[in-house]
């Protein structure tokens, strides 16, 4: 072998050392905002922003665990950008399609369009 | 003669030192590391698009169907789904500590805190077994088998006398608040005939009740519509619900409703690719570990380990919005 490596040494050859204690403070921080999310769930009424509630709490989450569990903060910030980006189209995505959905109609046919129908025959044919 | 001579295993240590696990076509281990961690990082975009359109399946059916959603997820447990976040996060955290040892060659702790990690990976499968196999035996699954039925008592109920009229009113008041535009009495009795249907299917199942099946099904959409009142025979059964009040009948009012099988469809299909991935996880950490056993990285080379990681932290973010989303809606 090339190298002889150290048992317990102190730093990688490449990529950063997180401190165990940052991944443990996350960790609890982690697990104070699930609780936070199911008494917000539980508790809170808020209507139909609930669920809006919710969501914000679980990207605050999901950011802890990108930054700190995923080394995001302490790696280059190129893989940060591929992150972005696939959250951004995933946004892009689900809101125009939202946007398509919420465009719809109740309803595309009234049954008693069937009772229209034959007076405008009947009109149009009677028609001089 | 013999000093021109190489003989070694490692044709090139003495050309050019490097470390053994440098390919060639990097110039520097710091270059390996990151191209490995740049393909892991773009592995993850395509994962999290991969999500995304089920999660537009989540957001479509639920913004044309909000009663449904919020019916639906009353026959899911958030208890189970919180101590299954909690697992994860903390499987999130031993496989991010095993990444912190493997960095430190501190081979021992990596391998117990691999081993957490699979712990914590099966836990929360298991605690997915039961929800799944509690849901399947009360038919409470997606689609035209749809048909939730408390233990196997709610099946003999089809076959009783019906209470007459009042309880059919009654019946009709409390489908009120659960359903928004539809009247009552025409959901009801369309309900009926496709109870009727549903009860094929039903008896075709393995885990259902011994069937009577009724010879008439006209008959049975009668029984069908007073049994399962508020006042109905249903209401004399104990009511272990999961919804905010608990005189709600959440079996009863599913069943009048045509659309709260789309909520368990998509429970089924986010939990269920959600599945895939940890059972998928699961694999690559017991060959993570074979590895870290047989010890295979040190401080010089951990990015197996590191882009592992990477995969187990996507499946527990995926997670994290899963669990508001279906079960505290």
């Amino acid at each position: 072998m090339a190298d002889q490596v150290q048992h317990g040494s102190d730093q990688p050859r490449v990529g950063h050392l997180v401190p165990w204690t940052t991944l443990l403070l996350t960790c609890f921080a982690l697990m104070c905002l699930t609780v936070l999310t199911v008494y917000v769930a539980e508790y809170v009424d808020l209507g139909r922003f609930n669920i809006w509630l919710a969501l914000i709490i679980a990207t605050l989450k999901a950011s802890l665990v990108c930054l700190y569990f995923m080394h995001l903060r302490y790696d280059r910030s190129f893989n940060a950008i591929v992150l972005i980006v696939a959250i951004l189209t995933l946004m892009l995505f689900i809101g125009l399609a939202l946007l398509d959905t919420n465009s719809y109609a109740d309803e595309l046919y009234r049954p008693d369009w069937d009772n229209f129908a034959p007076a405008i025959t009947q009109q149009r044919d009677l028609a001089p | 003669m013999a000093d021109a001579v190489q003989t070694n295993a490692q044709p090139h240590a003495d050309a050019h030192a490097h470390p053994s696990n440098l390919q060639h076509h990097f110039d520097t281990p710091a270059q390996q590391f990151d191209a490995s961690k740049f393909g892991m990082w773009l592995f993850l975009s395509t994962e999290v698009l991969f999500f995304s359109g089920l999660f537009l399946f989540y957001t479509v059916v639920r913004r044309h169907h909000p009663d449904a959603f919020a019916l639906g997820s009353t026959f899911l447990d958030w208890r189970l789904g919180a101590i299954n976040t909690l697992v994860l996060i903390a499987s999130s955290l031993t496989m991010a500590l095993g990444v912190y040892f493997a960095q430190r060659s501190m081979q021992r702790a990596l391998v117990f805190c691999l081993v957490l990690t699979l712990i914590g990976a099966f836990t929360f499968m298991g605690i997915k077994y039961i929800e799944y196999s509690h849901k399947i035996h009360e038919q409470i699954v997606w689609g035209k088998w749809f048909n939730p039925t408390r233990g196997h008592e709610a099946a003999e109920h089809e076959n009783a006398a019906p209470h007459g009229e009042v309880a059919s009113q009654q019946d009709a008041e409390a489908a009120e608040p659960a359903s928004g535009s539809h009247e009552p009495q025409p959901a009801a009795a369309s309900a009926a005939p496709a109870a009727a249907i549903q009860s094929q299917p039903t008896a075709a199942s393995t885990d259902s009740a011994p069937a009577s099946e009724p010879a008439l099904p006209i008959e049975q959409s009668g029984i069908m519509m007073a049994g399962n009142g508020p006042s109905g025979l249903a209401a004399g059964e104990e009511v272990e619900e999961k919804g905010e009040e608990p005189e709600l009948d959440t079996y009863a009012l599913a069943k009048q409703r045509k659309d709260v099988h789309l909520f368990l469809g998509v429970y089924f299909c986010l939990t269920g690719l959600h599945g895939i991935h940890v059972l998928a996880g699961i694999v690559m950490i017991i060959c993570l570990l074979i590895g870290a056993i047989k010890g295979r990285y040190n401080s010089d080379y951990y990015t197996p380990i590191d882009v592992g990681g990477l995969y187990w932290h996507l499946v527990d973010l995926v997670w994290i919005f899963l669990f508001p989303l279906l079960y505290l809606v």
